[in-house]
């Protein structure tokens, strides 16, 4: 069961990062593949039993950033035109295309190598109290300057995309 | 976890990473090149979860989280210059931002 | 899967989808012309039985059914055909993890009435909720028309925006009950603190003193935490577009704004979607603030063990989990029953006024609200174990 999960998302995954790149007509279809592969990246997640993550995953990544990407291009009206349609000349895609597939099989092949099995872990592994605690004892300083940033990434995005009114 | 090992993970994690260099690289979109960085940074995600569990130690999922916090602050500003770039030039292919090359 | 988790399921999906959701269209036309004066919608009839107007949910699922499903040019097919059940998925799927009553042992099997107990249910329906924005984003645009664009943004920051403000708001709730599993609230919610309880440990009344402890009150979430059930329900509200939050639907602005495209089942989809949502928020608040499945001071384990007297311990439990989704139902009804009082009194918000409330009103008082509830923690906590 789980090895079938396994294939699907990544399929879904790889599929849906194909789908962001390769889709020349329209910046909305890349986003909505880039939607399906957050959400099969999120699956995978909890199969590796990162529940609270998986979660984060989806709520922050699928749920606000896409959205937000989906809000800009509809706001600037980027209907089909997004560029024109000679933008990925066909060299440069096979180009990126091969880059791909070499570098996959060069992963695949030379590095493969016997790995040991999954270790067993404790079921509060990957819980939000296990995360929580971990966060607000060992990582507080790291979550104490994430507010920071993020306070900063606030106010440069307001100051930013604000229309000048002079 | 049946039979995949922990490998297959951080290949998936790999080619999702070459998928997203290849669409930076190739793309003239703006912010289809922002979405293949998002790609990227899903990717290495991934990779940190997958050995995160191999090891059995909750450290990498922080560190997927805190990297989660910076990828939406980074759309955020990032997404904001798109839009007064396209306010200004009218266009959203990034050859025509290239003012500064020498 | 246990077959309790089959049969909660099924009885979501019967009698919440199919049952409630079209009545709940009757209850609105009743309670509105109630509150309005006037008699409501009492003209279908079936052989003469006018039934106070309950034909008329099904004069509304056959006028849907039959009428053209159109699909303007230029318009993206494949968003177009999708994006009512990307709206309608997330509210089913919602019911999942509210718990419509505890877990009782009947006849050697454990009967649990949630459909997934998760350790973090109630993080798995904020995720949800953020993918909802979806099937409303898209339906605006998918129908390329400029109202329906205007409807797509309108409602997409509208969406976001209060997501933020449904996380932060019961994070005081959290921090009090110290989990997120939602039927572990309904049971943390059954215990009573006694309400003069502060006058025995700051010494101001003798130990033994008994009138202190006859005054008490159950621990729901509305008693711990009055603002943020407030707060989250107007946050909740926001976020199901109904209410007086309507603006991307904006009746009389922009047409219908985002649905303007839809015509047939795929908007009785959306319209129905939107009731599912309105029970989820009412099932949501029910379980984290009112108590959950048990009536105030009579926790269920009394309840079980006063019954499994005359009748056995089997019999006891059948009676209190029948209590249980009879009580926890009728708390969702009076919810629902307000969410439509307050549709129906309240003009629409303009834009900028829904903005306001959602970053400047709702976010700095949830943020004040986690400073002083874990101001009070502490010191009960120092208090009670000196």
């Amino acid at each position: 069961m789980k090895t079938a999960l396994f294939w699907i998302f990544s399929v879904a995954a790889l599929g849906g990062a194909v789908g962001v790149v390769g889709n020349v007509r329209n910046p909305i279809n890349s986003a909505l593949n880039l939607v399906v592969s957050m959400l099969a990246l999120a699956g995978l997640y909890v199969l590796l039993e990162a529940q609270f993550v998986g979660l984060i995953q989806v709520m922050v990544y699928a749920g606000a950033i896409v959205v937000l990407f989906l809000f800009v291009i509809m706001l600037l009206n980027l209907r089909g035109s997004g560029t024109s349609g000679a933008e990925v000349q066909p060299l440069v895609k096979i180009a990126g295309v091969a880059l791909v597939a070499f570098a996959g099989l060069f992963l695949v092949r030379v590095l493969a190598s016997g790995r040991a099995p999954w270790p067993d872990v404790d079921p509060s592994y990957g819980t939000t109290r296990a995360i929580g605690e971990a966060l607000y004892t060992d990582y507080v300083l790291a979550v104490q300057l994430a507010g920071v940033l993020l306070l900063a990434g606030i106010l440069a995005a307001v100051v930013l995309a604000k229309k000048r009114v002079d | 976890m049946g039979d995949i090992s922990p490998f297959q993970f951080q290949v998936v994690a790999a080619l999702i990473f070459l998928i997203g260099v290849a669409g930076v690289l190739t793309r003239r979109n703006m912010i289809v090149m922002f979405m293949c960085i998002e790609l990227m940074l899903n990717a290495s995600n991934l990779s940190l979860v997958a050995f995160s569990r191999e090891i059995g130690d909750d450290q990498g999922q922080v560190f997927a989280f805190l990297v989660m916090v910076v990828a939406a602050v980074e759309v955020a500003v990032g997404l904001a210059i798109i839009i007064s770039l396209v306010r200004n030039r009218d266009t959203v292919n990034i050859e025509d931002a290239s003012q500064m090359k020498w | 899967m246990a077959t309790s988790t089959v049969f909660v399921a099924l009885f979501i999906f019967v009698v919440i989808m199919l049952v409630f959701a079209p009545v709940m269209t009757w209850v609105e036309r009743k309670q509105s012309a109630l509150m309005q004066d006037r008699i409501g919608a009492n003209r279908a009839e079936i052989f003469g039985f006018k039934a106070l107007g309950l034909i008329h949910p099904l004069a509304d699922v056959i006028k849907m059914i039959t009428k053209e499903d159109t699909m303007p040019t230029g318009a993206h097919r494949f968003i177009h055909l999708i994006s009512p059940f990307i709206a309608v998925t997330p509210a089913v799927i919602s019911f999942a993890v509210i718990p419509f009553g505890g877990t009782y042992e009947m006849w050697g099997a454990k009967f649990s009435l949630v459909v997934a107990d998760l350790d973090y249910g109630v993080l798995y329906l904020f995720a949800i909720g953020s993918i909802a924005t979806y099937g409303s984003m898209l339906a605006g645009w998918a129908g390329n028309n400029n109202f329906g664009m205007l409807g797509s943004i309108r409602v997409s920051a509208q969406m976001i925006s209060y997501e933020v403000a449904i996380g932060v708001t019961v994070i005081g709730l959290f921090m009090i009950f110290g989990t997120l599993k939602l039927s572990e609230m309904g049971e943390l919610q059954q215990q009573t603190f006694r309400v003069f309880g502060f006058m025995h440990y700051l010494g101001w009344v003798a130990p033994g003193t008994k009138w202190i402890d006859w005054i008490t009150l159950p621990m729901w979430g509305i008693v711990l935490q009055p603002l943020p059930f407030f707060m989250f329900m107007t946050a909740l509200m926001a976020e199901n577009k109904r209410a007086p939050f309507d603006t991307p639907e904006g009746e009389s602005e922009i047409v219908a704004g985002y649905f303007i495209e839809y015509s047939g089942m795929k908007f009785g989809l959306y319209m129905m979607g939107e009731w599912i949502e309105v029970v989820v928020i009412s099932g949501l608040l029910a379980a984290m603030f009112l108590g959950g499945w048990s009536l105030p001071w009579l926790p269920e384990k009394d309840l079980i063990a006063f019954l499994s007297k005359p009748f056995g311990a089997n019999i006891a439990n059948l009676m209190a989990m029948l209590l249980a989704v009879h009580v926890f139902f009728g708390k969702v009804i009076a919810l629902i029953f307000f969410q439509m009082l307050v549709r129906w009194s309240m003009p629409r918000f303009r834009y900028d006024q829904v903005m306001n409330l959602g970053w400047k009103i709702l976010l700095p008082l949830s943020l004040a609200n986690i400073v002083l509830t874990a101001i009070g923690i502490l010191i009960v906590q120092g208090v009670t174990h000196s």
